[in-house]
This record gives structure tokens, sequence and C-alpha cells, in this order.
């Protein structure tokens, strides 16, 4: 298999009143390269310190975290993060927030103009490109954010629970729309959520994790074909993969605690 | 997210229903409570009520003859250079030392003693030490105002930095930003509205300041024109000096404020 990502045996702890705690201990997972892969769990099973580390923004304690085969070493536009807080620069307008990145990688300006209009376009905020973040809801900062992201062109797409702030219409909204670039121009993508529906109806697999020690539980495969339409989220092959993730997210049996 | 509760929307509703012209209320309000002040003074003056209280009109006739000689207008200009130098001063190191500190904690442990002490000692107080050293020239009437501007000053911008959004430093981080551009593009404006606080507390603590300072041997300024007038028992003097000072005071105050809006416009306001 051709990884894109992979993380190989990755540790993590972190000191809590004294104590440490487990984040991750000892996570292995690889991501073939345009694969689209969710990952759900309980909270305190380390999902989005996995996604962290893959962004450059933690870093193992040990263990290892490879993107295209090279060990990550810090933050970088190859990969684009969408955070569930938005992290929209409020001074900024739409057009200048997804500008961002282009300005940091000295696009030249026709350029950057023309990459900028793309992506504001794709998410369907041409009418909103000099409104400030204030003036936006929490779906459209969200489809900014996620501009801002594409604007750079990365090959992997790390998402930490992205959709997880916003109601349940816009986030079927989102997710569809979210499908639809991906199957246009394929991206790697690592999507986090604590939603087993979004899970299922976005991924070709769904990692699951459980918590203290933070680890992967069970990886189960989704075999429903892309494009994912409203049929398929009612279909009861959907139903079936659904209520799987479901008991393995929510029925975790307690292994033997390993000292 | 903000999850909108019945008490909020309402607020809201009553809000967006109150009527347009409602927006000059304030603003007659305030007209009407300024004269009613007026006419109070007036009526508290011609009873004599207070002893040796000039009337709005003996204050009125003062101004004029203080603004004919010209007498006014130097000592305006005096204390006015004197409070822009000092506070200009004090904003231009409070900043970037306020920067320094949020942004190396080696700089704040540094330099945190010295403010914690010197914060809680009144400028005043230090007007008497300044002039033994600094002689009763410029030097440390300028010197007490910088000091009173840098310590509102310096503690907000410090603040401003610290308290930047870990997510947005994040997100700029992810998309290649460096350090110094997250200090530029990111770490700069997201403290702009703090430090804006603290340039507007810092000016209201030097024009206070400015008044004391001229207690110290000056020529002129609105606080030796108020200080000579006391001697002289000229009441009507003493209060054209005061309501000049208050009413430079409120326009500075007015004008940060504008520029406060027009540079953190951005920020999402309940």
């Amino acid at each position: 298999m051709n990884s894109k990502i992979t993380f190989r045996d990755v540790v993590k702890t972190f000191p809590l009143k004294g104590a440490a705690f487990t984040a991750l201990g000892g996570v292995s997972l690889e991501i073939a390269d345009q694969e689209f892969v969710t990952v759900v769990g309980p909270s305190g099973c380390g999902k989005s310190t996995l996604m962290s580390m893959a962004a450059g923004l933690q870093e193992p304690d040990s263990g290892s975290v490879l993107v295209d085969g090279t060990p990550v070493s810090g933050p970088g536009p190859d990969r684009g993060v969408i955070f569930q807080q938005y992290a929209l620069f409020p001074w900024l307008t739409v057009r200048q927030n997804v500008e961002f990145g282009l300005k940091l990688a000295s696009v030249p300006p026709a350029e950057r103009r023309r990459r900028t209009d793309q992506a504001i376009d794709l998410v369907g905020l041409s009418d909103f490109a000099d409104a400030l973040p204030k003036t936006l809801s929490g779906g459209m900062k969200q489809r900014c954010a996620i501009a801002r992201a594409y604007a750079v062109d990365p090959q992997v797409l790390l998402m930490d629970e992205p959709f997880g702030a916003l109601d349940a219409l816009t986030r079927v909204q989102l997710q569809d729309q979210l499908l639809a670039t991906w199957s246009q121009e394929k991206r790697t993508v690592l999507f986090i959520t604590h939603d087993v529906d979004e899970a299922v109806y976005l991924a070709s697999r769904v990692v699951v994790m459980a918590a203290r020690p933070g680890r992967i539980h069970r990886v189960i495969d989704v075999d429903l074909p892309y494009p994912r339409t409203e049929e398929i989220r009612l279909s009861p092959e959907f139903r079936r993969i659904r209520n799987e993730v479901w008991t393995s997210v929510y029925h975790q049996e307690v292994p033997p605690q390993a000292a | 997210m903000a999850v909108i509760t019945p008490v909020e929307k309402t607020v809201a509703d009553a809000r967006q229903q109150q009527p347009r012209r409602s927006r000059h209320r304030p603003l007659l309000l305030n007209a009407v409570a300024v004269a009613a002040g007026i006419a109070v003074w007036g009526v508290v003056a011609a009873l004599g009520l207070v002893d040796n209280l000039p009337t709005p009109t003996a204050v009125a006739q003062k101004a004029g003859t203080m603004i004919s000689d010209g007498t006014l207008a130097s000592d305006t200009f005096a204390s006015l250079r004197r409070v822009f130098l000092g506070y200009a001063l004090g904003v231009a190191v409070a900043v970037p030392v306020g920067f320094l500190m949020g942004w190396y904690p080696t700089v704040r442990a540094l330099i945190e003693p010295y403010i914690q002490f010197f914060r809680t000692i009144p400028p005043l107080a230090l007007i008497p030490l300044a002039v033994v050293l600094l002689g009763i020239g410029e030097v440390p009437k300028i010197a007490v105002i910088f000091l009173a501007s840098f310590m509102s000053c310096v503690l907000s911008s410090f603040q401003g930095v610290i308290d930047v959004d870990k997510t947005l430093i994040n997100a700029a981080r992810v998309l290649g930003a460096s350090d110094r551009t997250i200090f530029a593009k990111v770490v700069v404006p997201a403290s702009t509205p703090f430090i804006l606080v603290g340039m507007r507390i810092g000016l209201g603590a030097s024009w206070a300041t400015v008044v004391a300072a001229e207690l110290i041997g000056a020529q002129e300024g609105l606080g030796y024109r108020m200080q000579k007038a006391s001697t002289w028992f000229e009441m009507d003097a003493i209060f054209v000096s005061l309501i000049t000072i208050g009413l430079l005071g409120l326009v500075m105050d007015r004008l940060l404020l504008l520029a406060e809006r027009r540079l953190t416009g951005w920020q999402e306001r309940r």
C-alpha cells in the first residue's frame, strides 16, 4: 500500500495533576494516498492529539509520524488543517483570510487572486468575499476556513471535528460539499469526529479509538460506493455499518489493563 | 457554540425593536444634563450658598478675557505639550516592552518585578523625588507623565500578547508562517484592542498627572494657572482652567475612542 500518512507506535503523555496522562499508548496506523479516513472515539481517546501530530503542532514522546515517508518536523503548507473553532483571523475579510497562506508562500498577485477566488467560489462564499468573520454564521465561518486550507492546495487535509459546532442541517450540507470537492480533487483526508453517522458517511475507513490509554480499538471498512448520496445515507447497508461502528464506540469491552 | 436561550432572544428582539429616533436620545439627554448642571451651579452661586463660588457668568467673562489676552491659549499649549511629549514617549516605550514581555518569558521575568513594584506607587507621589533628581525644568514634569502613561500601557500590551488565541497562532503556523510572521500578522493585530484600552487609560492618567506636575515651579500651564489663581484668590480663573482641563481630556478620549472603533471594528461585540 502506498502510505501517505504513517503513525508508527506513537506514544504521547501529558502531565495531569502530577500524574502522567497517556493520550496515546502506542498507536500505529497507515493512511493511503487519496484515502478518506475518519477517526471516532470517546473524549480523551487521543484522536485530536493524533491529528495534531500529523499537522506537526505536537511531537510524539516516542514512535514516529511520517508523511510521504518523511518524519514530520513541524507544520507546513503541504498539510492543511481545519480546526473546530474555525480559527479565522477576525480582523481580515473572507478574501484576506483565504489569501493568508498564499501570501506566505509568495504566490504572485495575479495567481493569488485567481486561486483565492477559486477557493471562495468552491465553498460558495463569493457574495461574502469582503465580509468580516463577525458577520458570518458558524457554517459560513467554517466554509471560509476550508477555503483558506484549500487555497494553498495541500495534499493532505487534517480536520479536527470541523463540523462539531454546527447545527445538524448545516453539518449535512457541509459533509456533502466536502465529499463533492474531495471527489474532484482527490486529497488524503484525516477527519476527526465524535459523530458516528458522519464518520461512516464520509469515510472509506473508520478508525474507532478507545481511551485510557488512547489506542485504536477497531478499524472498520466502509464498503459503500462514492459518490455518497442521501439514498446511501438511508440505505440498510449504511445502517448496518453505522450500527457496527456505534457498538464499537459505545460498548468497548474494557481490556485487561496493561501495567 | 452559543446556544440562544429564551432570555437572550428576548433581549435581542427588544434591542431590534427600538425605534430609530432613540439613537439621538442619549445626546439630547446629555445636553439636558449639562444645562441642568450649569443652572444648579448658577442658582447655588447666586444665592451665595457656597462661599466664594463664582457664578457661571463670571467664569464665562473671565474665560473671555483669558482668551483675548492669550493666557488661556499659552497655558493650554504648555500643558498639552507636556502631556503629548510624556504620553507619546510612554506609549512608544510601553508597547514594545509589553510585546517583549508577552513574547519572551525571560524578558517578562526580568522586567515584571519592577513593573509590579512601581505600579503600586501613584506617579504623583514621585513628584518630590523627580524634583530632587531632575530639577524643576520641563524634564521632571515630562518624566512623571511618561511614567504614568507607561505604567497604564505596558501591562495592557503585555496582557494583549499573552491573551492571543492559541488556535489563531496554530492556524498561521499550519499555513507556513514563521515566528516573525506570526508576531507581525497575528499577535500585533490580535492585541491591538488591549493596547488601545491601555492607551486610553494612559491618556487619562497623563492628563491627571500634568496638573500636579505643573505645581513644580512651572511658568505657564493650566495647573500652574490654577495654583497662581488660588494664591490671588481668583476663583473664576481656577474654574476656567478646571473646565478647560476637563474639556480637553474629554476631547482627547473621544479621539482615541474613535481610533479604537476604526482599528478594532472587526471585534465581535456584545
